[in-house]
């Protein structure tokens, strides 16, 4: 297996795509010649030509409309919004619209759409280019979220996402695009469902859930745990719409204990679900409660220490586990192996 | 149509070809049709058959007529919260449609859509948005994927004065222009933005908005079905034909409210007003006179085409009052592909 960035795997998933599908095309704001805020599509140009990578003007709601419009063409877009901030703008097309048209029509339309973006913090750049917005669209029946946290998944949910025959919004981190992981060598095709997640690390005394970038950060934390007797499963939701329910349960149901963390705003939202969703379902398997790591409750700040402050860390991960997870508990368990997971 | 020939007035006979003729009878059948329709939606919500978030295209019925009499059957359209008259224009049948106003499980949706969502793809009609302005966006990406595709299939994107208060408009027509769309966007400028004027909400000359993005720009009285039906016509093939996207403007006029419950209206416009449209400007009376007039039909043969349709109609609200609800098991059906 060779070693690539998580941009690189994204171009791969296009570019396999594209070459696959001659409906399939990309648009948005600096794609085409400039390769994408984030490099993504770079280089696209060069092969498939303006055509089927095109430059949109700076109108977020022409480009998601436009883009449904042409996926009930009977095309399948593939549709960059610059960060998931601007997708605010594309918000009623994406939820009123792509979101309701195969429903509200009684199943006669599919919509298969690709809505690309980018959230998160962590680079300094203020209240309106850091937020996590999965949770607003998570909410909605008829999207799919999907949020892969390495370029192996990265390339393996696009790759599906594009042949999927429902809206998916398929929500990048701004710190993740030079992240680099192990990927099958361009020959090998391979593709990763939207509706499972895995487990990253096997462990017994706890499990964290979590997805995207906090998928590494909370490996980090189990490193740490670890040495100090506590064995924590970390599981990689990998999408939260649809979420694999069954794959947190059967860890619950193991571990007893549960820590939810993620990057986004803490009330109301995906973390905030999870964890009504195992009390629901779980509530017997529990030994204490589910402990939440999230993002501060505040707009995201630009000077570098508060938006550190602000952002949720390795250490909040380990104090959230280590609040209930008993010591001698702890102290009585061997330490694992790290899964082989990828 | 043996009858219409038999009873035809000689004042000015065969002054129109027969492929004319035709036509605008059929376009004379189709307001009908809408007409009749919209009555019949207004009765069942008055005896509480149906719920009331029905609004009625009474008066309007030449634009939606005029335009998709010069669309193909595999053209696109997009349609509005008003928007039974495009559905019927673009070939939808009268029985469905009533299945979907009724929440019945025959209708075009299967019940899930309603008054204000109903989409038949067999006929191009990609739905009905309730959102205002909201399909501006879809239609423009309907003609894009045609034009992408290789085809030659035009979308039209029906909408109405509010929409001009839009952003989305403005960005499509931008991007529509770049990109040489074969996409048409017909307002229909019924004077009012629900139960405020347009002047109150629109500012400046509404065409110039069009033209200022280097779309070509038409606008035609929208009561005239022969005037809507020529520009439409002249824009539509120029779509059709790679040479961009049009803006139609067809200034029209809504008998009913803003929606069927919408019954008190003089504080928004006198009855002096609605008094004229219906008598002096009704799409149905004009095309009739000029039908007469050219000695294509006289009054019995268009009375006769009005008894086809209310029985038609009559047919329709039958068999949708007459079908069964959804079962409840497709709640959560369609909700993904």
């Amino acid at each position: 297996m060779r070693t690539i960035a998580y941009r690189d795997a994204l171009r791969e998933a296009i570019r396999d795509e594209m070459r696959r599908d001659e409906r399939v095309f990309i648009m948005g704001e600096d794609i085409a010649g400039y390769g994408g805020t984030y490099a993504v599509t770079k280089g696209l140009i060069d092969e498939f030509g303006e055509k089927r990578v095109r430059d949109t003007p700076l109108a977020e709601l022409v480009i998601a409309g436009a883009g449904i419009g042409a996926a009930l063409g009977g095309l399948r877009p593939i549709v960059e919004i610059m960060t998931a901030n601007f997708s605010l703008l594309a918000s009623d097309q994406i939820i009123n619209s792509a979101a309701k048209w195969h429903y509200m029509f009684g199943g006669q339309a599919h919509v298969p759409i690709v809505f690309r973006m980018p959230g998160g913090g962590g680079a300094q750049r203020g209240a309106q280019h850091s937020q996590m917005l999965e949770t607003m669209y998570a909410h909605i029946p008829g999207l799919k979220v999907v949020m892969p946290a390495t370029p192996y998944d990265a390339k393996g949910m696009l790759k599906s996402a594009i042949r999927d025959d429902d809206p998916v919004l398929f929500v990048e981190h701004e710190l993740l695009y030079s992240v680099k992981g192990e990927v099958p060598d361009e020959s090998e095709e391979y593709t990763v469902p939207l509706n499972r997640g895995i487990v990253r690390r096997e462990g017994r005394d706890v499990t964290i859930v979590t997805f995207s970038r906090m998928v590494h950060i909370c490996m980090q934390a189990a490193e740490d745990l670890a040495k100090e007797g506590i064995a924590a499963e970390v599981i990689d939701l990998r999408a939260i719409r649809p979420i694999d329910l069954e794959l947190v349960m059967d860890s619950v149901k193991k571990t007893n204990r549960v820590v939810v963390a993620e990057e986004g705003w803490k009330y109301y939202g995906t973390g905030q679900g999870i964890a009504a969703m195992i009390y629901e379902h779980a509530f017997d398997y529990l030994d204490a409660p589910v402990g939440h790591v999230a993002g501060a409750d505040v707009p995201m700040p630009y000077s570098k220490p508060l938006e550190r402050a602000a952002l949720p860390t390795k250490a909040d991960v380990v104090a959230a586990v280590t609040a209930i997870v008993p010591a001698r508990q702890a102290a009585a368990t061997p330490t694992p192996a790290a899964a082989g997971a990828r | 149509m043996t009858q219409v020939q038999a009873s035809r007035p000689t004042r000015k006979s065969h002054s129109a070809p027969a492929e004319e003729r035709e036509r605008f009878l059929s376009m004379y059948r189709q307001m009908v049709r809408i007409r009749l329709f919209e009555e019949q939606v207004n009765d069942l919500y008055k005896t509480a058959r149906m719920p009331g978030l029905a609004h009625l295209y009474s008066g309007e019925e030449a634009v939606a007529v005029g335009v998709c009499a010069t669309l193909r059957r595999d053209d696109y359209i997009t349609s509005t919260h008003r928007g039974h008259g495009h559905c019927l224009a673009k070939g939808a049948s009268i029985d469905r449609m009533f299945a979907e106003l009724l929440g019945k499980a025959p209708g075009y949706c299967r019940g899930k859509g309603g008054s204000m969502h109903i989409a038949d793809q067999d006929t191009g009609n990609l739905g009905a948005n309730a959102i205002v302005g909201g399909s501006a966006g879809i239609a423009t990406g309907a003609a894009f994927a045609s034009k992408m595709r290789g085809q030659d299939r035009v979308a039209v994107c029906f909408f109405g004065d509010g929409a001009l208060g839009q952003g989305l408009l403005y960005e499509v027509m931008n991007m529509a222009s770049l990109w040489k769309l074969p996409v048409i966007y017909v307002c229909e400028n019924n004077l009012y933005n629900e139960y405020t004027h347009y002047t109150e909400t629109t500012a400046g000359a509404l065409t110039e908005r069009a033209k200022a993005f280097g779309i070509h720009t038409d606008a035609v009285d929208g009561q005239d079905v022969r005037a809507v039906y020529a520009a439409a016509r002249q824009l539509v093939d120029r779509a059709r034909g790679g040479d961009g996207p049009a803006f139609l403007l067809c200034d029209t006029y809504r008998f009913y409210g803003h929606h069927v419950g919408d019954i008190q209206r003089t504080y928004y416009r006198s009855k002096e007003e609605e008094e004229h449209w219906k008598t002096q400007r009704d799409p149905l009376i004009l095309l009739g006179q000029w039908l007469s007039a050219e000695g294509i039909a006289g009054e019995s043969d268009l009375e006769h085409l009005r008894d086809e349709a209310r029985a038609e109609v009559e047919a329709g609200v039958r068999f949708a009052l007459d079908a069964p609800f959804p079962e409840l098991s497709e709640v959560d059906q369609h909700v993904y592909a």
